[in-house]
């Protein structure tokens, strides 16, 4: 049953083969059995699940099912959930709930799937290996003593390890893409404004995005059907109409205009890895598909760029965990200042801290013009990369990161080291595109993304270039031992 | 570029961080590492370039300025570290 998909486990659900309440209890007693392995959940909810459980068989036993409706997954611990702790991988918030729903997690509700639980994170979603989190970090199911990358590190390696057969994720630079790459699933990470924020805890607002993890294309279109949508509630949401993104998954791919940007294929990358991301692209052709090489010229720009931006954002975000109001405080503070202070020492982690440094002093007076600003004019030359090259071609394809999973502690120690891993994803969010990675081959018995880069809405036709790819070959079937 | 131990003292007092002696030190180095890795941006011409805040350039929705919250001061309170009579408590401010 654990390895069916969710629109295997839909089907089977409809058809009375197996009840929500079975499969719910599945899937906790998988996550009761192995996930002392991969430490990929920070919360696991058993009775709230139970409940929904017989709740969405009541419901589909009346005649009022969606395709979710007793559907297990799980959600990214940075999503607030209404009585449910949500920590957001932070000693700041690990008491922290709720008392309101994000507009993701609503919509999952009203749609009557049931969590599982809540997935593991870099803290605040700022790491790319998941090592960052206050709980420890997640492994790679594919080896022990790999990262599963992040910052959805929890949700890429319990969907890999069968543990949920979907998740939700985030994704500021490259969150949801990388994890899944390195975790061998499929993630999506839609349009900027796409899917609402709200109740999604902030990092860096103008980039952060919630989207999709699950094995297969389909799977993502169906989550993408429920989390997308216009919402008051954030100010940056767009007002457009949303298709149903599994109508257009088995269109055939003939004639489809696929990009390479040659800064993405350089000598970053190792012979094995170009290889495998080729063979990938070379199966596209065979698809039907045409194949030429574009540029991004201010690509090499994009790490720059973000580590200002992001951090800056960052900076502003986190100044809300004061110790007044809610999460993490010190003891006996001696005055206000020791308050603010001493709470943040203590509750932020290395990283966090290294950021909201970085990002108050990019802010501070007599710096702004030289960081900020200037990051955001860069921003907008590496945009109009993007818009010009997709006026050439439908989609753009390169690897999704630079190598597969790496070895646990190996970038620890050097920030800058593990900002690189973000090196092709993190121009994506800079430009506010959607874009995707789905198992492409291995390498050295490891994973390999390839990421799919579309124009702003087109999460469709990228879903479905993932979708016709899954039909030709297996890699997203691929099971870690 | 390299920044100095003053620098992160008062970065980490405008970010209301404690840091002691041995952070700094970290922080000077790994701080000058991530603002050399920054520092490749003054190389592009900007000179013709808007800086941009949205990717698809969307400016800020107006709505009616009618009351749409409803008063959850109890549940909101109920998760602070102290309150007292609807009121968050902090260490004395004014003598």
């Amino acid at each position: 049953m654990h390895n069916k998909s969710v629109a295997e486990l839909s089907r089977a659900l409809a058809s009375g083969e197996v009840s929500s309440v079975e499969l719910t209890q599945h899937f906790l007693d998988r996550i009761q059995q192995q996930d002392s392995q991969y430490n990929s959940f920070i919360t696991v909810c058993e009775e709230n699940a139970l409940a929904d459980a017989r709740q969405a068989d009541e419901l589909r036993s009346q005649g009022k099912a969606t395709p979710w409706t007793g559907v297990p997954f799980a959600h990214k611990d940075i999503f607030c959930t209404n009585g449910v702790r949500t920590t957001c991988g932070s000693k700041m918030l690990e008491n922290f709930v709720p008392p309101y729903d994000a507009t993701v997690t609503a919509n999952f509700r009203q749609a009557g799937a049931v969590c599982l639980g809540k997935t593991n994170m870099d803290e605040f979603a700022m790491g790319s290996s998941n090592e960052s989190s206050y709980f420890g970090a997640a492994t790679n199911p594919w080896g022990s003593n790999r990262v599963p990358g992040g910052s959805s590190g929890g949700s890429a390696a319990a969907v890999a390890a069968r543990l949920t057969p979907a998740a939700t994720a985030t994704d500021t630079g490259g969150s949801i893409r990388q994890p899944a790459a390195l975790c061998g699933i499929t993630g999506l990470k839609p349009t900027y404004g796409r899917v609402s924020r709200y109740g999604m805890i902030a990092f860096a607002s103008s980039l952060d995005q919630g989207g999709t993890m699950a094995r297969t294309a389909e799977d993502n279109a169906l989550m993408l059907n429920v989390m997308a949508g216009f919402d008051a509630k954030d100010s940056t949401s767009i007002d457009r109409e949303v298709p149903d993104y599994t109508a257009t998954l088995n269109e055939p791919l003939k004639g489809l205009k696929i990009g390479l940007p040659k800064e993405y294929f350089s000598d970053q990358l190792s012979p094995a890895m170009e290889q495998t991301v080729r063979n990938a692209i070379a199966e596209y052709e065979k698809l039907g598909a045409t194949v030429k090489e574009v540029s991004l010229p201010n690509a090499n720009l994009a790490i720059a760029a973000y580590y200002v931006i992001a951090p800056a954002e960052a900076s502003a975000n986190l100044s809300r965990f004061d110790g007044v109001r809610y999460g993490y405080r010190c003891d006996d503070p001696k005055d206000l200042m020791d308050l603010y202070t001493r709470t943040r020492e203590e509750g932020f982690g290395d990283e966090v801290k290294r950021r909201i440094m970085v990002g108050t002093y990019a802010l501070s007076a007599g710096y702004f013009d030289a960081y900020y600003l200037k990051a955001q004019k860069v921003r907008r030359l590496i945009q109009q990369d993007f818009v010009n090259a997709l006026k050439e071609v439908d989609v753009l394809m390169s690897p999704t990161c630079p190598s597969p999973a790496f070895v646990k502690g190996e970038k620890t120690n050097d920030p800058v080291q593990m900002y690189l891993e973000d090196i092709f994803t993190i121009a994506v969010n800079l430009a506010g595109l959607p874009a995707l990675s789905l198992p492409a081959g291995f390498v050295d018995g490891l994973p390999v993304g390839l990421q799919v880069i579309g124009d702003y809405f087109a999460e469709a036709r990228l879903l479905n270039a993932a979708h016709q790819y899954q039909q030709v070959t297996d890699w997203h079937q691929r099971t870690p031992e | 570029m390299s920044i100095s131990r003053d620098d992160i003292e008062k970065v980490a007092l405008l970010a209301r961080i404690r840091v002691n002696d041995q952070q700094v030190a970290e922080l000077e180095q790994d701080l000058g590492n991530i603002l050399d890795l920054v520092d490749q941006l003054q190389a592009a011409d900007t000179s013709n370039t808007a800086p941009m805040a949205h990717p698809l350039d969307a400016v800020q929705r107006l709505r009616a300025d009618e009351v749409t919250e409803t008063n959850q001061r109890e549940a909101y309170q109920a998760i602070a570290p102290a309150t007292e009579a609807g009121l968050y408590l902090v260490p004395k401010v004014i003598d």
